[in-house]
């Protein structure tokens, strides 16, 4: 069976691409390889895409230029991004909307909790699940062929252009069908690797306490995430892009599941008290600035502290102040109580909060500003919103680190040519996780996973339905 | 230490007097809903939840009363079945929404009657059937004349006494639930702009239009206005029919015109349009309704849903249909079967699917009144 183009994955990049596709007449497949109720990968826990805007644009506010927009991506990647398709992707941001929404996306103000962002970011109405929802069912409408369980394991290439891909369908009595699909041009889009746990320990490898940290590692997205066509790109000699341990990482609710944790296993409420780590001692500055600006540092910095654990200790005077926790915290009415129940060496607790509290300068706390309440003579110092943790009852919440997503990928263009050796492929284009690595080399800015995703998927559809179209012309 | 903790739960539950396994199931919920709120958009719900960091059992029922069912945030949530936290709000909401209809309802045995709906309505219509039929089997056959079959003041003793107990009971029971959930909405009085948008909000169906106003989900994630337009006709079929028989009411003591109407009479009119439908909107919702996805409300309480749509289709029905065979040797047969309808209507009212309205209504106004009061929390977080 063949098709004009085929789209493997199947979250926002992938139907992106199947739409842009289809419109401009290019029959498409798409194969997902999770069932459908967990289609959608990792965009089925996302809450929104960043937008560049020049004026108050429906549920964005104020304005959000391209200069801005591109400065905020420079400092998160610290320069470890491509220029020309960051700045590609955010011009792209600016009018990407219509066309969701002429797809069925619906968006929202930004959601109370996260008022912050009323100005960068454009939230879909009821999350990422429902945007796929609308993309799925337009999908279907415009005739796009959609296969569930259906996991492509590896390509036919021929001098970088694609031939065809082998698919094992899983299907319901548990067989396992295999399939060889042609098609004149392909889309990957098939997320990144941060499912894969054998993967994740090989990258982070083994630490100086022996450790290999990876192995305490909680995924916040999809299972499905295995990363076999990022590998199979790889041994194929695919020019690929970014370090294998860059990921957006969050610290999360030690209690969380293992996988698709989502959005609500946050813990946000270091900035208002203080982290600890096995050894009951601080490692890090919680009020260097607002949360949304550093939450998604905190994954990787509880990565390099001993077992790969910490503990967020707030008072009663944080209470109402973050949102809410899912799972309750270890209360105490003492703070030496409070170590004992997490099993923290109490001498050094006490310590290390003693420290802190006499440390702390307070000013006027405003959580709102980056405030005047500082510590003195502490290392590491807590630059704002120092409050000595003084008030019973005490909380501490244990987290670890949750990846939310991989940023190693396939290098690419503007056109989202996939590359060899240096060399474009003609007809093999990625998309979404598998290649934001070009314009996020590290760090993280909220949103700008989607905006990368939809751009590129876009742009990879509107290639491959190009490329498609040029192969019927030459065999006519 | 785990013991002492059950005991505080216990006597925190005790406390609160109502807090069974449908709220704590909710509780459970909504504190993963509330680190997440993607859902925020859809209705009135989620922004009621997110005024909130615990929830009490009068936060519950308040909240459940607000939920409509419509099947947005289930469709939406990155939670759902097949997931680990297992999040189905409006499942959760609708059950315990049942359960407050029976434990506000007035006199409170009767509340019972609720778990046994389907049979609660099929012995009152059987009852309210055999009873009419019986009467009328003795009656002189006038086929034009209703009042030569059944008494004019006959059937105002039969009918005043069960629709005055049906709107009391009503009136009490919902009196019940105000009073709780007053303290837990900032419990600030009614003003008239909040009367007035919470108005605004049951007749439009607001809260059936997804946030969006592309409609709610029936048989999958895709949105239609369908349920909406059904409910609609419903509603204001009822009422339609409901202002005919007022309006009969005033016309025959006030004027001393007899019933049976004919067009163009106002009654006769308002009764016509209102039972065509009535009859179209409870088609409408009953088609909808066995084409739900499953996993939307409250399975146990599908008997009560079809049980009240059922009946308002028949008593539509059988309003037209006695309509049709005025003047047949049918019509007492036909009035019989029609009065019957009615009165297994009025008797069950306060005990079946109608009280969602009133429940429904009453914590409408308190979200009304709600937003307008300042939120005390202040969340930095993102």
């Amino acid at each position: 069976m063949t098709t004009d183009v085929l789209v493997i994955g199947g979250g926002n990049a992938a139907l992106c691409a199947a739409l842009m596709a289809s419109e401009a007449g290019a029959s498409v497949r798409v194969l997902e390889c999770a069932p459908r109720e967990w289609r959608g990968g990792n965009s089925s826990h996302t809450r929104n895409l960043r937008c560049m805007h020049d004026a108050p644009q429906d549920v964005l506010v104020d304005a959000y230029p391209e200069e801005e927009f591109w400065q905020d991506l420079l400092k998160v990647t610290g320069g470890l991004t491509n220029e020309a398709l960051a700045r590609m992707v955010i011009r792209h941001s600016a009018t990407c909307r219509p066309w969701m929404v002429s797809h069925g996306v619906r968006f929202q103000p930004s959601l109370s909790g996260a008022l912050h962002t009323a100005r960068t970011n454009a939230f879909f109405m009821g999350g990422g699940k429902a945007l796929i929802n609308a993309y799925y069912r337009s999908a279907e409408r415009l005739g796009v062929k959609v296969d569930y369980q259906a996991e492509v394991t590896e390509l036919e290439l021929s001098d970088g252009r694609f031939i065809a891909a082998w698919v094992n369908h899983k299907q319901a009595d548990g067989k396992v069908r295999k399939e060889r699909i042609e098609a004149k041009a392909c889309v990957l889009a098939a997320g990144g690797f941060e499912s894969n746990r054998e993967w994740l320990r090989e990258a982070w490898g083994q630490n100086e306490r022996g450790e290999y940290p990876a192995d305490q590692f909680l995924i916040r997205g999809t299972r499905f995430n295995q990363g076999t066509l990022l590998r199979f790109m790889m041994d194929q000699g695919a020019d690929m892009i970014g370090d294998p341990t860059q990921a957006h990482m969050v610290a999360i609710d030690a209690r969380a599941p293992l996988y698709d944790g989502g959005i609500c296993t946050r813990i946000d409420c270091v900035s208002l008290g203080v982290v600890v780590n096995r050894e009951a001692r601080r490692f890090y500055d919680e009020g260097e600035d607002f949360w949304p600006k550093r939450y998604a540092i905190w994954g990787r910095l509880v990565a390099q502290q001993p077992g790969q654990v910490a503990w967020s200790v707030i008072d009663a005077k944080a209470i109402g102040r973050f949102m809410p926790p899912v799972f309750e915290g270890t209360q105490a009415h003492t703070l030496p109580e409070l170590a004992r129940k997490l099993g923290l060496d109490e001498v050094m607790f006490m310590q290390t909060l003693n420290d802190y509290n006499q440390a702390c300068r307070v000013g006027t706390f405003d959580h709102t500003l980056l405030d005047d309440c500082h510590t003195e003579g502490v290392t590491p110092a807590k630059t704002h919103w120092a409050r000595p943790i003084d008030t019973p009852p005490f909380y501490a919440y244990a987290v670890r680190p949750g990846v939310t997503f991989t940023y190693l990928g396939l290098k690419t263009d503007a056109t989202a040519a996939v590359h060899f050796g240096g060399q474009a492929s003609p007809n093999l284009f990625v998309a979404g996780e598998m290649m934001a690595g070009n314009v996020l080399g590290k760090g993280y800015t909220a949103g700008v996973g989607m905006t990368i995703g939809t751009a590129f998927g876009r742009i990879a559809g509107t290639s491959a339905a190009k490329a498609a179209m040029a192969t019927k012309r030459e065999m006519a | 230490m785990n013991s002492l903790k059950a005991l505080t739960d216990e006597a925190h539950a005790l406390a609160n007097g109502m807090m069974g396994p449908a709220e704590t199931e909710v509780a459970r919920q909504l504190t993963i809903c509330n680190g997440c709120r993607y859902c925020e958009g859809f209705c009135a719900v989620f922004p009621a939840m997110t005024r909130r960091l615990s929830f009490e059992a009068a936060d519950i029922h308040y909240m459940a009363n607000l939920c409509h069912n419509c099947g947005a945030c289930l469709h939406a949530c990155q939670y759902a079945p097949p997931h680990e936290f297992a999040i189905n709000v409006p499942r959760a909401m609708a059950q315990v929404r049942g359960k407050t209809y029976s434990d506000y309802a007035w006199p409170a045995p009767l509340g019972q009657l609720y778990q046994r709906n389907g049979l609660t309505l099929s012995l009152a219509l059987a009852a309210a059937l055999a009873l009419f039929i019986w009467l009328a089997a003795d009656a002189p056959v006038d086929a034009s004349d209703f009042y030569a079959i059944f008494p004019h003041n006959f059937l105002v003793s039969l009918f005043a006494p069960v629709f005055l107990f049906s709107v009391l009971a009503l009136a009490i029971g919902v009196r019940r639930f105000w009073r709780d959930i007053t303290p837990a909405t900032s419990g600030a009085p009614l003003s008239s702009p909040a009367a007035a948008e919470a108005t605004h909000d049951v007749l439009r169906l607001k809260y059936l239009d997804g946030g969006h106003g592309d409609g709610c989900n029936n048989e999958d994630d895709a949105f239609s206005q369908s349920r909406r337009r059904a409910h609609h006709l419903t509603f204001y079929g009822f009422m339609l029919c409901f202002a005919a028989t007022s309006l009969a009411t005033i016309y025959h003591y006030a004027f001393g015109w007899v019933a049976p109407y004919d067009l163009p009479s106002l009654p006769k009119v308002l009764g016509a349009v209102g039972g065509v439908m009535l009859c179209v909107g409870t088609l409408g919702l009953f088609k909808l309704k066995l084409g739900r996805h499953p996993l939307h409300g409250d399975p146990s309480q599908k008997s009560m849903d079809y049980g009240f749509i059922g009946l308002l289709f028949l008593t539509s029905a059988t309003g037209l249909g006695l309509w049709a065979l005025r003047g047949h040797a049918q019509m007492p047969l036909a009035l019989a079967i029609h009065l019957g309808c009615v009165m297994a209507l009025f008797a069950t009212l306060p005990y079946n699917k109608f009280a969602h309205g009133v429940y429904r209504t009453a914590a409408l106004l308190r979200f009304a009144v709600e937003k307008r009061q300042p939120n005390r929390l202040g969340l930095g977080g993102d």
